[in-house]
């Protein structure tokens, strides 16, 4: 074993000139033609920028929500909820946010209510929805911003992104890329 | 047809097409025949070996082989122990982490090392950029080192008499420059064009439009994502792994990230019907991993895309699923292919919360750990399988009457000794860990209240699965589980030493023992290894040994639950 010490030691260090050195450091040249250099794709309005994929919380009701979140869409952390599927106190939680939705949207039936809309994500930052969870808002906020709802369901169509190459995934929306076309809507 | 199912046809589809011409690749590069690459790696190939004052045309036998493998990892896990206690004041610390203690930097080390990369700290606020690229240098190596010991035992099945199978270091660096750096490189930069990070610069405060301020958490990511996904590391930059926005933004980065799961271990059984010339039986024996993958993907498909039974009670629509620890951007569908793949292949990263998935699809997770060997790690998987078939050849010459040969080589009693206790041992350090974890927690629930995130049969299939995917090497979790404490770091840590050293040196030693063998030429009363009813039988050993070996724990755990709400 003595005599392979050395050697190893020795192309370890190679490996990790080669790999934690200069692998990294091409990948990251490479980013610098990258959208935004790299740091994380961005959107700008009215000269504020927000990361586009990074999902964020809205819960107010003059905006379209967002889903639930383990970490409150603080992006210094991610995580979800890891709760079983038949935990008696997760099911309270969701039948909570079930009820509330309700409350916050009359004139809504829970079995228009998506499950995505209740439950928390993988990530805490999922920064999408349903097109059915932004569908099941349009009266709240038509009421809200004054707006007729036909306006908001047109903002829905163009707002939502198909499945890639119309073939493979699923439908969905970007709830900040909505909410930025929202407040131009005025 | 449903765009997410047609999703995950179309992956596994294309998957499929690349592992077969990747696997002819690989097996040129283990056979030193000629590639594309020869002109840019032959040179850094030299450079290397000159550096380190290896002589790579030295030939070794197995036993020479296991003491340089054993060696280098020593080495490895001994600069990780130094470099995670004490990145606190060493350099690219943008947003000041602190070092971690000595219990969960063994635990790290570990699991990083052994190509497990079971987390018990959250990336974001645990490491260090240094840390990470540490991390992520392991990935790179462990991987290569499961890899090159995997073409060793190829070079063993070969039908000659051999006691020497080349030189370990040589095919460890090839492994490492023309195999997975060439591939992570492509994949890393596909996610940096996609919105996947690669920067030095720290966590970026920033107002949202409803006003909240918040922090996003940035860094080298996209290069450490690509081989974490190729080498079956599995180990996030985030602690959210892929279902982090960041790690895998969309469902484009999902399909790539995928692929790169179970590429190269798929690659690797028809980089063995290469070297062997036995195309047949890298046939069969991808026909047998197959059956017992899409045995545990279909009906975790369709599990996850029914929904949660308790949450229809509640009268909401569910079309898109359970989507409880799932992202909108991939949907059901691809997360519970997703999951299957990284459980079977000993990858271990998520882009969904396991814990989270209905009760059948966590038995199916637990399942492609449990028999870790459709498909399998990379170059482990194939290892594992090898002790199947070591069994199967044994057990069907019994039954027929015939000397048990595998490959014109005889099968005897020592090598049936060897893989009897590889095969035990997977069930014994995931029982018993399981045992001692719930005797410790049911002897006293106030004093390790916080292991548990879930009560009843789900809390106990958290601690079965933490043992599970620590001795399969896989590394996700049922991340409830509140695993960073002594117990949780010692016992994960020794369960991954254990359930990686053991299972490489039980078949590199029979495959070497065999090699030294007499080769008989096939004769009419040789058993063919390369038709269907040996590839059932093999089939059958796995079932019979993982029906038994773990079907009584299963029973307490995840199908308790199932019954539990039907």
């Amino acid at each position: 074993m003595k005599s392979n010490i050395i050697p190893a030691i020795k192309l370890t260090l190679v490996c990790l000139v080669l790999f934690s050195g200069i692998y990294t450091m091409s990948i990251w040249l490479v980013a610098q033609i990258a959208p935004n250099h790299g740091k994380g794709e961005i959107i700008a309005q009215n000269g504020k920028t927000y990361y586009t994929n990074v999902g964020q919380s809205f819960t107010d009701d003059n905006y379209f929500y967002s889903r639930p979140s383990a970490v409150k869409y603080n992006a210094a952390g991610s995580g979800g909820s890891n709760k079983g599927a038949n935990n008696p106190d997760y099911l309270a939680e969701v039948q909570a946010r079930i009820d509330t939705f309700l409350v916050h949207n009359p004139g809504i039936d829970k079995s228009e209510i998506p499950s995505d809309l209740v439950t928390a994500s993988g990530s805490g930052l999922d920064p999408n929805i349903s097109v059915q969870a932004a569908k099941v808002q349009v009266k709240r906020i038509a009421n809200i911003r004054k707006l007729h709802e036909t306006a908001l369901s047109e903002l829905i169509t163009q707002q939502t992104e198909k499945p890639l190459l119309g073939l493979f995934g699923t439908e969905k929306i970007n709830v900040l890329k909505l909410n930025l076309a929202l407040d131009k809507l005025k | 047809m449903n765009t997410e199912i047609l999703g995950i046809i179309f992956m596994y589809g294309l998957v499929v097409l690349l592992a077969i011409l990747l696997g002819r690749y690989i097996g040129k590069v283990f056979n030193y025949e000629n590639t594309w690459f020869d002109k840019l790696f032959n040179p850094l190939d030299k450079l290397f070996f000159k550096l380190s004052g290896i002589d790579p045309k030295k030939e070794m036998n197995w036993k020479q082989h296991l003491v340089a493998l054993l060696s280098i990892n020593v080495v490895w896990f001994l600069i990780s122990m130094f470099v995670l206690t004490n990145m606190s004041w060493l350099p690219l610390n943008p947003d000041g982490n602190p070092a971690i203690g000595a219990e969960l930097a063994f635990n790290t080390s570990v699991s990083f090392v052994t190509n497990t990369n079971l987390q018990h700290y959250s990336g974001e606020t645990g490491l260090s950029y240094l840390g990470q690229l540490i991390l992520m240098l392991w990935q790179f190596i462990s991987a290569g080192t499961g890899i090159a010991i995997c073409a060793v035992v190829f070079i063993a099945m070969k039908e000659r008499t051999a006691e020497t199978l080349g030189n370990f270091y040589s095919f460890f660096v090839r492994t490492c420059t023309r195999i997975l750096l060439p591939l992570a490189f492509v994949v890393a930069i596909i996610l940096v064009f996609n919105g996947t990070p690669m920067t030095f610069e720290g966590k970026h405060s920033m107002i949202t439009l409803q006003g909240d301020t918040v922090q996003v958490s940035r860094g080298p990511v996209a290069a450490f994502v690509a081989i974490k996904q190729l080498g079956t590391n599995g180990g996030g930059f985030f602690a959210a792994n892929s279902a982090h926005p960041l790690e895998n933004p969309n469902y484009f980065t999902n399909i790539i990230e995928t692929i790169s799961i179970i590429l190269i271990p798929i690659a690797m059984v028809f980089a063995m019907g290469y070297v062997l010339k036995r195309k047949k039986l890298a046939w069969t024996i991808f026909g047998v991993m197959t059956l017992g993958f899409l045995l545990l993907l279909v009906p975790s498909v369709m599990n996850e895309m029914n929904g949660n039974p308790a949450i229809a009670k509640m009268g909401i629509a569910q079309s898109m699923g359970s989507m409880e620890g799932k992202e909108v951007r991939f949907g059901s569908a691809a997360s519970a292919y997703w999951a299957i793949n990284t459980t079977c292949t000993s990858n271990g990263s998520v882009n969904a919360m396991h814990d989270s998935m209905t009760p059948l699809t966590g038995m199916f997770t637990l399942l492609g750990m449990m028999v870790n060997c459709f498909y399998g790690g990379v170059g482990v998987g194939f290892l594992n399988f090898y002790i199947f078939i070591i069994l199967a050849v044994f057990i069907s010459g019994l039954m027929v009457g015939r000397t048990p040969e595998f490959l014109g080589k005889k099968i005897e009693a020592k090598e049936m000794k060897i893989a009897m206790v590889i095969a035990l041992l997977h069930p014994f350090l995931i029982l018993a860990g399981t045992a001692v974890a719930s005797y410790l927690f049911a002897n006293n629930p106030t004093e390790y209240a916080a292991w548990l995130n879930n009560p009843g049969y789900h809390g106990f299939s958290e601690i079965l699965y933490e043992f599970t995917s620590s001795s399969a090497n896989n590394g996700s979790g049922f991340e409830g589980l509140g695993d960073n404490t002594s117990f949780w770091n010692i016992a994960t840590g020794i369960v991954m030493l254990m359930g990686r050293y053991l299972p490489i040196i039980g078949p590199v030693a029979i495959a070497g023992i065999l090699a030294g063998k007499k080769y008989i030429p096939e004769s009419a009363g040789t058993l063919k290894t390369d038709t269907s009813t040996f590839g059932l039988m093999v089939f059958a050993v796995i079932a019979i040994l993982a029906a038994l070996a773990f079907f009584p724990t299963l029973t307490l755990g995840p199908i308790a639950e199932y019954f539990s709400v039907h």
